[in-house]
């Protein structure tokens, strides 16, 4: 049976992980390969690497750590972070990784989707996507709509957010979440990681509602990303939302959740998982 | 020393890097004459399978390939290319090994690709699958499948079984990764470079 997977997401910065400080630098958490050795180790299905400083530098993931950790691991990687052209991707999954996730650059240039997809195929093309729960006001033609407390109408939605790497630039991408998942696959994403902006960082649990939505609308594999917590979380966002793998990153930086105890506790829980 | 034929396509790195993790001496190559004299082949693959014919073709590998008389691994895309033909892009493949590569059916409950580890069941005992039991996992990314027959070494099922290692005489088959797929594909590999 195909195994549901434990995703960790390692920030890098200068071929070390590091751990965001907010607006006053980075701590090191250490040497990037060592921690990817150290996750494989511990039973992680696939790692996600970001180059944080990639996009905000106007360059591209540094070809130099992606080869060390490629040289090193016997697992899937994936790797993030100001990936904008198909050559430059190319060039990352030469250097040996298995996947490479873009995000804020497909929003700017869809087809960019498509030409990934062309030159490496799906399977290697993952779309990332920022997305939260709010309410934009209607356009002026509709406004007349209004309820009973004669306040206007608000379109609730999900939407798609961009360049949320840099609190100063942080947009909302003027898109809707499940249109834009769609777009994707038609466009040739194999994968599509959901990060639930409103459940980043705060590890109460997997926007299990959003991921839901998204899930039902998909054919190609779901990974849910933003604010695991605890076991549990991992147990319902596999149950409930159906994904195929459940990312993370502090829960498993701050030894919160100690992978080889989550497999089992999710194993206990019926899910299927590699030990 | 091992050959890894080198198609253009992507992901010939880490073939390369899992035999070197082994202390194996491995080399990249899409020259003809090299190929034809090398002692082991590993055709490795991502990508679609008429860009990789192509690539055959054009680099004057297909009778190459076809002729080898030394073990050859295909992996991954590199599998598919062993069977006789793809209804990915319609293609001809190298014939190797009988039967069709088909297109896996996406669904809700079987979202394609294939992609995350999954367990193989092991159908004969042969020198490649030394040391794989049922059940051991390993990790498989694609969108088309080889059929079950007589070549089959192992299989894995989603939704319906599909053939995920496969032997003719000297030619063998992963449909997985095992450059990915921890101590199993190491397993596997080191079983290649014994052969």
């Amino acid at each position: 049976m195909l195994a549901r997977r434990i995703i960790p997401c390692l920030d890098v910065k200068d071929g070390k992980v590091v751990k965001g400080v907010q607006f006053v630098g980075h701590e090191v958490l250490g040497d990037a390969v060592d921690m990817a050795l150290r996750y494989r180790d511990e039973g992680a299905d696939e790692l996600v690497l970001y180059d944080i400083t990639a996009s905000s530098e106007g360059r591209t993931v540094d070809y130099n750590w992606v080869r060390d950790i490629a040289r090193a691991l016997d697992i899937p990687f994936c790797v993030a972070g100001g990936i904008r052209s198909a050559e430059q991707a190319v060039k990352c999954l030469n250097s040996g990784a298995d996947k490479v996730s873009i995000n804020s650059p497909a929003l700017e240039r869809p087809d960019l989707i498509n030409e990934l997809a062309e030159m490496a195929g799906s399977q290697c093309v993952v779309v990332g996507i920022d997305s939260r729960e709010m309410a934009l006001p209607l356009p002026k033609s509709v406004e007349h709509f209004s309820d009973k407390e004669g306040q206007p109408s608000k379109n609730v939605d999900y939407y798609v957010h961009q360049y949320s790497g840099d609190p100063d630039k942080i947009r909302q991408a003027g898109r809707r979440t499940l249109d834009w998942v769609v777009e994707a696959r038609d466009r040739g994403a194999g994968e599509i990681v959901l990060n639930c902006m409103n459940q980043d960082g705060v590890r109460k649990g997997y926007d299990l509602k959003q991921l839901r939505l998204v899930r039902d609308l998909l054919d190609i594999p779901l990974v849910a990303s933003g604010g695991a917590g605890s076991t549990e979380h991992f147990v319902e966002v596999f149950d409930q939302a159906d994904v195929s793998g459940a990312l993370a990153a502090s829960v498993f930086h701050k030894k919160i959740i100690h992978i080889p105890d989550l497999k089992r506790d999710l194993r206990q829980a019926g899910i299927a998982v590699r030990l | 020393m091992i050959t890894v034929i080198e198609l253009g396509c992507a992901n010939t790195a880490s073939v390369l890097f899992a035999l070197e993790r082994l202390g194996v001496d491995a080399h990249l190559s899409s020259d003809a004459a090299e190929i034809a004299a090398a002692q082991k082949v590993v055709l490795p693959g991502v990508g679609a399978a008429g860009f990789a014919m192509n690539r055959i073709h054009e680099l004057g590998l297909f009778d190459v390939i076809r002729g080898l008389d030394v073990p050859l691994l295909g992996v991954c895309l590199g599998q598919q290319l062993l069977f006789e033909g793809s209804d990915e892009g319609d293609v001809q493949c190298l014939g190797l090994i009988p039967g069709r590569v088909t297109r896996m059916e996406a669904s809700k409950d079987f979202v394609v690709p294939h992609m995350g580890w999954n367990q193989l069941e092991v159908s004969r005992d042969d020198a490649l699958t030394a040391g794989v039991n049922d059940g051991d996992y390993a990790y498989f990314v694609h969108s088309f499948v080889c059929p079950v027959n007589d070549c089959t070494l192992a299989t894995a099922t989603y939704g319906e079984p599909f053939a995920a290692m496969v032997r003719k005489g000297q030619v063998w088959g992963c449909q997985f990764h095992p450059e990915r797929s921890s101590s199993t594909g190491a397993r596997i590999l080191e079983n290649f470079v014994k052969l």
